[in-house]
């Protein structure tokens, strides 16, 4: 093992990569595209209605006939009180009435909470303030985003590239010097680990400045899901790469797994009520494992001891992947 | 220098080098020729410590190839792309970073004339400039032992002669040097000893002077094949060969086989007579033609 031999082939990689500017502007183009575009997409929909969601049974309280009389409110009655007081810190709820024990829940920074309480005014009520931030659509979807911009920069980054060098005769030459398998794809490994870490840091705080992101977490934290995320990710590319020698057979089996990745890990639509099979294979992505922790820690605040079970995992996947990579791994 | 002893290579059951055995000499220029599939690259292959051999023994200054060996030897393939978006100084700074001792960048530059385009990318040098700066990375350790894999295939008769020219000047700086080709012009300028392959053995070895001596007294008499007449037969001291638009008399008495052509009012209009090349005597040997 020599450092120096290390750091030369790292160095050769970077430059490569940073000089290539079609595929560096397409890391940072397309996840910039998707968040802004939900961002916009998401910010007027379905919002020329109130939405009041009524707990127990209303109609026997005459005080409340006039307030459930309002044109343009929509009245969803609920059953379990709890999950409604969470949706209405979320914003997902404008107010919530709870009609058995007379009293109201309303966000104390949505805009609407705040007219539909000036209808409530001069009745028996008793006011429950909430302060949660609203969670929109693109709060939910950006750790997804990046966990999947991750996933693609990570398997065709270092699966794709080691294909053709083997292919085109780069891994020929290199193995003819001392340079050992393990010097050079431990370059591989960490100069795509820092350019992941560099893309979606500059994509989040850029997208950020523009549509500002819940995030109630440690930043620490999420850094520490960043890294050991792109890892697993990373040493799944090394595994496709090990031995494959026609781009074409990696460029088909990198999209075979990458496309159910991206449909089934929760990047796009939750994954609760989905069939069970489904959530029980979600469990064998990286990326399900990753974008569930970064989730937690941006919408809830999770700490270290919440997400633990899932840097568990994808520690798991990177070492067993890796080891596998490097066993199976060959220059020619 | 390099001792090959009783060396196989099989793929199932294919032997693809079988039971070969070599002593390439220090600061020798020793060839490697024969027809493709013929196992002279696989042969290299075993002697860069790329491949495993199935069989036999290759030894370096008498011992086996170890990892010291990669310090030691420097190699030229035959197809090679270089990482893209790096410049031509860069690279040769990247493979000088792998090797312990390393030869002065500028002293590469001057051998393989690089310096009209050290600040280009690789990605926009010409055939002739790629094999250069493949030579030089070959250099850049200083090897004892420089492997050349067919250097020169693809190039333009100018860059070929500046190739050679390049060869001869490792040459003359007493590194032994181990070259394969299918220019049988190439190993004559080249090489001081040649082996021919064939099916994975060893046809004939020797300097290529001594070889063609030692396998033709005779002359080569070339004509258009419709000169001759239907059915013609050479006289004893002759054999006769078709190539594609001509016919080669190969002869041991040039007067009898001249005199017999004559006889039979064959015109002699654009009769060439030449001396038999090595490209003669691959063909004679392998009963191939040269396919690349």
């Amino acid at each position: 093992m020599s450092l120096r031999r290390l750091l030369a082939a790292l160095q050769a990689r970077n430059l490569e990569f940073l000089r290539d500017r079609t595929a560096l502007g397409w890391n940072f183009i397309m996840p910039v595209l998707i968040v802004i575009g939900f961002a916009f997409a998401f910010t007027n929909g379905d919002r020329h209605l109130f939405k009041v969601a009524v707990f127990g049974d209303a109609q026997q309280r005459p005080a409340l006939q006039e307030f459930l009389a309002t044109r343009y409110v929509q009245f969803i009655p609920v059953e379990h009180l709890d999950q409604a007081v969470t949706k209405v810190d979320r914003h997902q709820l404008d107010l919530l009435l709870d009609a058995q024990q007379m009293r109201y829940w309303v966000n104390n920074t949505s805009a609407n909470g705040y007219i539909l309480e000036r209808l409530l005014q001069g009745l028996p009520l008793q006011k429950q303030v909430l302060n949660g931030r609203e969670i929109r659509y693109v709060d939910w979807v950006i750790p997804g985003v990046l966990g999947m911009n991750v996933m693609f920069s990570a398997l065709f980054g270092v699966g794709y590239v080691i294909v053709r060098y083997r292919k085109n005769g780069v891994l020929k030459r290199l193995r003819a010097t001392p340079l050992t398998a393990f010097e050079f794809l431990t370059a591989q490994i960490i100069s795509r680990l820092l350019m992941i870490l560099a893309v979606t840091i500059l994509i989040y705080f850029g997208t950020n400045l523009l549509v500002g992101f819940a995030m109630f977490g440690s930043y620490w934290l999420l850094l520490l899901i960043l890294v050991i995320g792109s890892l697993s990710m990373i040493s799944v590319g090394l595994l496709v790469a090990a031995r494959i020698s026609s781009e074409e057979a990696a460029n088909g089996l990198l999209n075979l797994i990458s496309w159910p990745m991206m449909l089934l890990s929760g990047v796009w639509f939750s994954l609760e009520g989905s069939h069970p099979l489904i959530q029980k294979l979600a469990l064998l992505f990286p990326l399900t494992h990753m974008v569930r922790a970064a989730r937690s820690v941006m919408l809830e605040g999770a700490g270290l001891a919440e997400v633990a079970p899932q840097l568990a995992a994808l520690t798991l996947f990177t070492l067993i992947f890796i080891y596998l990579g490097a066993r199976g791994f060959k220059w020619e | 220098m390099i001792e090959v002893t009783r060396l196989s290579k099989r793929y199932g059951e294919v032997r693809a080098v079988d039971l070969v055995s070599f002593t390439i000499p220090q600061g020798s220029c020793f060839g490697l020729l024969g027809p493709n599939g013929a196992g002279k690259t696989t042969t290299v292959e075993m002697l860069e410590g790329i491949k495993t051999p199935s069989g036999g023994s290759i030894r370096y200054l008498g011992k086996p190839l170890g990892p010291a060996y990669r310090e030691q030897a420097g190699i030229m393939f035959q197809h090679t792309a270089l990482q893209e978006f790096i410049k031509v100084h860069e690279v040769l700074t990247l493979f000088q970073r792998f090797y312990r001792h390393t030869r002065p960048l500028d002293q590469l530059v001057e051998i393989c004339a690089l310096g009209e385009f050290l600040e280009r990318d690789t990605r926009h040098i010409s055939g002739g400039q790629k094999q250069r700066l493949l030579l030089a990375i070959a250099l850049i350790n200083d090897p004892e032992v420089v492997f050349l894999d067919e250097p020169t295939t693809g190039l333009d008769p100018q860059s070929r002669h500046n190739l050679w020219e390049q060869v001869r000047r490792i040459k003359a700086q007493n590194k032994t040097l181990v070259l394969t080709t299918h220019y049988m012009e190439e190993a004559y300028e080249l090489c001081d000893e040649i082996i021919i392959m064939d099916h994975g053995r060893i046809v004939t070895q020797g300097s290529p002077q001594a070889l063609l001596a030692k396998h033709f007294d005779n002359s080569v008499i070339t004509l258009p094949s419709q000169a001759l007449p239907e059915g013609f037969q050479p006289d004893r001291a002759a054999s006769l060969r078709s190539l594609e638009n001509q016919v080669e008399i190969l002869s041991r008495d040039l007067t009898t086989t001249l005199r017999h052509l004559l006889d039979r009012g064959v015109s002699l209009a654009q009769l060439q007579v030449r001396s038999p090349t090595l490209e003669d005597l691959f063909l004679d040997l392998t009963g191939h033609e040269l396919r690349s």
